[in-house]
């Protein structure tokens, strides 16, 4: 064997374990959703079959479609408040702090909760959100309110501050990464030429940090998209989403069902996904 | 410059909130988990005591979590070593280009992106359909797998962006194979970020919920066994364990932290 033929066999197989993972647990689980999607459930299992029943049976109810469209009101004010959250902390973190080591620092003091538990960290809103909780305790104490208010805790609100709490780490991430890679002599000549602060922002900045902020919304649309847990602990019973959905399917062992929503779930993801892509080029930033 | 200091002082205070938003409810349960045995789930604190830091190693009504805690350790440090020995080898290989890089590193991101509810599902539906059953140490791996290995992969990728071939290429010319060059020059001066993705990994898949959820089979990992106690227990007992498991978090994260700068000012000198 020559030495270049060998070294062409080293690289393959050294990136084969890595290859290997995901077409076991990724592709194969994902091919196997497409292909059990087809099949039926006869009460208690499912049969190979090819039947579209489970995908009419998804566009013709209102109650699934509800959940779709309340799926996308949770993403869309996520992303919403994640985003002007993240622009700020990370626009602060990269232009305004200048001492490096305290840039570092505080950029993780933005992270650390991020490693720990979501579940701990939803819980932790209890005390504060309850009927009992300080938010409402403040609003009597000061006689704003006489009665506890109850929507701040099992609400749709609850999920989307619990959401927006959870997640915020993957808006600031990469939008902090894209503005700290802007040349600074940009800023400096822009403003030399008499650019006011808010031109500078808008002709510079903004456009630089675009490919951060287009990550930073797939991370978002996608871990919102399938989010089951947030809805169930922070929404209480009746709110509805199309992972919460997917879970109850399986629940009841109901596979081929489950599969057909993911499925949905999966494309108009992608369909988002390509949506900012499309706005956005963000290959520079990989 | 007035004008400026000005915005620098509201983003700032804005900074500021945003850290009392991260952190300020975790704060709250932490106190609320000293209280006396008499103490209640919200505000204010009645007595001060360590009797519910004390009742999370008793035996409880609701479920023990001794054994979930042992099983989510094993785990995630099995984890934490499988994810870097795949991504240092794949790593290596991304040095050079090849036919189907672009695809491994799409297949990989890609991982990232699919909702995680996608995941559990599909691995439940492939031990289901190969009559498997699922178990945290079988499925619960595989899922867990396919949240570490993207983020230790995207490190080792910067890593080696980082890294001097210069070294490796003398080693090379002085006529050491490729695997005595990788345990003697690349090993020992990637080993401090190698350590890094360790603690990460770790802890990413300790407190993994999402993608283990549906597959776990009948042994619960913690985050599952707390997320199952949420629904049952009404005491500060809950908040005794978020706060010993977060903290836990933090040690690791802290010494992780600390071992990197540490070794990297090291490797420096």
């Amino acid at each position: 064997m020559t030495a270049k033929s060998w070294k062409g066999l080293e690289t393959y197989l050294l990136v084969a374990p890595q290859t290997l993972i995901f077409l076991l647990f990724l592709v194969l689980p994902i091919l196997m959703i497409v292909l059990v999607s087809f099949w039926q459930f006869n009460g208690y299992s499912m049969v190979p079959a090819f039947t579209l029943d489970n995908y009419t049976s998804i566009f013709t109810s209102s109650v699934t479609v509800k959940t779709f469209l309340n799926t996308f009101k949770y993403v869309f004010l996520t992303w919403f408040f994640t985003l002007i959250i993240g622009y700020l902390v990370a626009y602060f973190l990269a232009f305004y702090v200048k001492d490096q080591r305290w840039q570092i620092i505080l950029f993780l003091v933005c992270t650390v909760p991020f490693w720990t538990s979501n579940i701990i960290r939803m819980i932790s809103w209890i005390p504060v959100l309850g009927k009992e909780g300080l938010v409402n305790q403040l609003l009597i104490n000061l006689g704003l309110v006489q009665q506890p208010v109850e929507w701040l805790l099992y609400s749709d609100f609850a999920i989307v501050l619990g959401m927006v709490h959870l997640y915020n780490f993957f808006m600031i991430a990469p939008i902090f990464n894209s503005l700290m890679r802007i040349d600074r002599n940009l800023i400096t000549a822009a403003q030399d030429m008499g650019a006011s602060g808010f031109q500078t922002f808008k002709e510079i900045i903004l456009p630089l940090s675009a490919p951060g902020i287009a990550i930073g919304s797939i991370f978002i649309v996608t871990l919102v998209m399938g989010e089951f847990v947030t809805v169930r602990m922070m929404g209480g019973g009746q709110s509805a989403s199309v992972g919460k959905l997917i879970q109850t399917q399986i629940g009841s062992l109901q596979y081929p069902l489950a599969a057909a929503n993911a499925v949905v779930l999966l494309l108009v993801t992608l369909i988002l996904v390509m949506g900012i892509l499309r706005v956005v080029d963000i290959r520079k930033e990989l | 410059m007035q004008k400026r200091s000005l915005t620098f002082y509201l983003l700032a205070a804005f900074f500021g909130l945003f850290v009392l938003f991260l952190y300020g409810p975790m704060l709250g349960i932490f106190i609320l988990s000293l209280q006396g045995p008499e103490g209640g789930l919200t505000f204010p604190m009645k007595g001060f005591s360590f009797y519910w830091l004390g009742q999370v190693f008793q035996e409880q009504r609701v479920g023990n979590f001794v054994e979930p805690f042992l099983r989510s350790l094993f785990l995630g440090l099995v984890i934490a070593f499988l994810s870097i020995v795949v991504s240092v080898l794949a790593g290596l290989a991304f040095r050079s280009r090849f036919r189907g890089a672009n695809t491994v590193f799409y297949l990989t991101i890609s991982s990232l992106i699919v909702p995680s509810v996608l995941i559990s599902l599909g691995i439940g539906i492939v031990f289901q359909v190969l009559d498997l059953s699922t178990d945290w140490f079988s499925s619960g791996l595989g899922a867990h797998l396919t949240w570490t290995v993207p983020f230790a992969f995207l490190i080792m990728l910067g890593i080696f962006n980082r890294f001097d071939p210069a070294y490796e290429e003398a080693a090379k010319d002085l006529g050491a194979s490729d695997v005595k060059t990788f345990w003697e020059i690349i090993f020992p001066l990637i080993l401090p970020s190698l350590f890094g993705i360790f603690i990460l990994g770790f802890t990413l898949s300790y407190d993994e919920f999402t993608r283990t959820s549906l597959i776990s089979g009948q042994d619960n990992t913690l985050p599952l066994e707390i997320f199952g106690m949420t629904t049952n227990v009404t005491s500060p007992a809950l908040y005794a364990l978020g706060t010993l498991t977060t903290l836990f978090s933090f040690t690791m994260i802290g010494i992780a932290i600390f071992a990197y700068g540490r070794m990297a000012r090291r490797q420096q000198e």
